[in-house]
């Protein structure tokens, strides 16, 4: 199989989607001639044009509010926000708009439209550039969310997301933007938006990730096996819904659940995650959860400072010795 | 021509339709706030009328004139607020939330300038489905103070979008007064910064009301780009149901009834060709269909729990 960039893994999707569907648009800012901050539409403009690619000035917030009004006269948009942190800007129509519709229209109306952003430091990006704010995300009913972790995962989860008939975040990663990974290029290829997947299999603690960390995950798996220790590596991949189905089943198997996400620590993906696990796996667990994530505080500048906040494979490792060790 | 006599009576319908939702109220029957537009009904019909039935509408909190100057069914209008399953959106939209897309109606909107990028949206797939229809959203003078308001005159306008931008201004948001937070004093002129014509104009006289946005909708539908609309009105009655009022006097508000838009165009009737007993039965017709909406309204019954926890997804 051929590996692509995870960048142009989204944008081998978007393409194939603005070929496939002529109610497909792009909406943003600079994704025209420059390709998007991050080069995610490169090439796209010359291709469809002005008529396919819409570049937006700086107002989220209304962009953003105009493509729930396109979608529901059946125009699918597909919105890129260009850093995660700006997302605040259009939250107002995300969580009043587009997520609340379809149900308070009494299903009169469907919102066909996607939001990409890249969530998640990069190194040195500072405060304004470089949260993970899927906590902001998931206690906001009527949203899909998707956070791929690898370059199969950012193809099949978008065409997905474009085609299905409901609002869907997909969280990209400006850290696995420039990673290479295994796609398939049958271009009908889709993955399910609500399935999470074990990664790599094991039996003595499962490592329940997403996004960026995931990667890391497999990595810290790689490690302890030279230890003897075998870990399950399950990707959530669909932060809401969670596919209680799958990670149960992990858990129920390995008894041990350590947590690991990019997000801020306090009310979020992980702390859903163990809440569902004390109400329906306490008789599993064989030691206490332990979740790794970033620091309560802004990610800084510094890239010495952002290293101490965001979760590192060290930690990772501390966390499932601490795990094992009860 | 419009058809006068039933702009007036759909004028009655809106004004005896929020009359009946105070009484409703006193009586305990309808939950939560509710926004009305008493005094304000000119401004629907007039521009609504002078819009085609199949050219779609956004509105705001203050949205029954919208709604049944459109035509909507009166009784599912009435439903919806009383949160029956007979309502527009069996009950989980109420007032603030009603869409009926069999009517073109896209939904009122509870976030204030919520509903301005919706229907720069909606113009945006009218004009990307190449279409000849339009958008035609309607705020008030405190949406326009909202960003949503700003940005989406500009995309409108540098995308050349069919939307007409609606702005009831009447002369207060909630208890704010314009000349407390609107630095421009009126709205109108806000379009020149966005490039596009903006006028305002009496909303108390429904005809003038109908002619500019006749006019104004012309030129949009042959591809002029957006244009804005001020309409000067009052509300007569508070802001939501439970507004004493302090921040304006008596006075004014008798001042202002003196331009009450139903006696405007009542006066006018004669003059147009109808005798006073076709406008009385057209009048008594009008509030016979509200008492008849409300007590169809009440008969009905609620949703269940699958209504109430079900369809957050298509």
């Amino acid at each position: 199989m051929r590996e692509l960039y995870y960048s142009k893994a989204v944008n081998e999707a978007l393409d194939e989607e603005l070929a496939r569907d002529p109610a497909v648009v792009l909406i943003g800012e600079d994704i025209g001639p420059y390709g998007g901050a991050f080069g995610v539409t490169r090439e796209l403009f010359a291709k469809y044009g002005p008529e396919r690619i819409w570049e937006t000035p700086i107002s989220e917030n209304s962009f953003t509010g105009l493509a729930v009004g396109a979608a529901m006269l059946g125009v699918r948009p597909v919105v890129e926000i260009m850093f995660m942190d700006f997302i605040a800007l259009a939250l107002d129509q995300l969580l009043n708009s587009a997520g609340k519709l379809h149900y308070m229209y009494g299903g009169q109306v469907k919102v066909p439209m996607v939001l990409r952003t890249p969530g998640g430091a990069k190194g040195g990006y500072g405060p304004s550039h470089s949260q993970m704010l899927s906590n902001l995300l998931v206690g906001i009913p009527g949203l899909k969310i998707v956070a791929p972790s690898n370059a199969a995962q950012a193809k099949g989860l978008l065409k997905s997301a474009i085609r299905d008939p409901n609002p869907v975040i997909v969280i990209e990663n400006k850290r696995l933007y420039p990673q290479k990974g295994e796609v398939p290029s049958d271009d009908d290829f889709t993955l399910p938006l609500d399935r999470a997947v074990v990664v790599s299999p094991g039996t003595d603690l499962s490592l329940f990730c997403y996004s960026a960390m995931t990667p890391v995950c497999v990595a810290v798996k790689n490690a302890f096996l030279q230890t003897g220790v075998n870990l399950e590596v399950v990707d959530l991949v669909s932060l809401q819904p969670l596919d209680t189905e799958t990670l149960f089943a992990s858990l129920r198997k390995t008894g041990r659940a350590v947590i690991v996400e990019e997000a801020c620590l306090t009310g979020g993906v992980g702390a859903e995650l163990s809440a569902l696990f004390a109400e329906h796996c306490l008789d599993s667990l064989d030691a206490p959860i332990v979740r790794v994530a970033a620091k309560d505080v802004p990610i800084p500048s510094s890239l010495a400072l952002e290293k101490l906040v965001l979760p590192q494979p060290e930690d990772i490792i501390a966390a499932v010795k601490e795990n094992l060790a009860y | 021509m419009p058809d006068f006599l039933d702009m007036y009576r759909r004028m009655v319908l809106i004004r005896t339709f929020e009359e009946t939702l105070s009484d409703l109220f006193g009586k305990g029957v309808l939950g939560g706030t509710s926004h009305f537009c008493i005094g304000q009904e000119a401004c629907a019909v007039g521009v609504i009328d002078a819009a085609r039935p199949t050219d779609w509408l956004v509105s705001n909190h203050r949205g029954h004139g919208h709604l049944l100057a459109r035509g909507l069914d009166t009784a599912k209008v009435m439903g919806e607020l009383m949160g029956k399953i007979i309502g527009y959106c069996r009950g989980r939209g109420g007032s603030q939330h009603l869409c009926a897309m069999d009517k073109c109606f896209l939904g009122t909107n509870g976030i204030t300038g919520g509903g301005i990028p919706i229907a720069t949206g909606a113009a945006f797939a009218l004009k990307y489905q190449k279409t000849d229809r339009i958008a035609i959203v309607f705020f008030g003078d405190g949406a326009s103070n909202q960003g949503t308001f700003h940005e989406s005159l500009n995309i409108a306008s540098l995308w050349k979008l069919p939307v007409l931008f609606v702005c009831e201004n009447n002369l207060y948001g909630m208890s704010n007064p314009t000349a407390k937070s609107c630095a421009s004093g009126t709205i109108a002129p806000r379009a020149a910064a966005y490039a596009m014509p903006g006028a305002a104009h009496d909303g108390f006289d429904v005809q003038t009301v109908y002619d500019a946005a006749s006019q104004a909708i012309a030129r949009i539908r042959q591809g002029g780009g957006p244009e804005l609309l001020e309409l000067m009105t009052y509300r007569f009655c508070g802001h939501s149901k439970n507004d004493p009022r302090v921040y304006r006097t008596r006075e004014e508000e008798e001042e202002m009834r003196q331009h009450d838009c139903i006696a405007v165009l009542e006066q006018k009737l004669p003059a147009l060709g109808y005798d006073q007993e076709t406008i009385t039965q057209t009048a008594l017709s009008a509030r016979q269909e509200v008492a008849q909406a409300a007590e169809t309204a009440l008969a009905a019954p609620t949703g269940g729990l699958a209504d109430a926890t079900q369809g957050v997804f298509a």
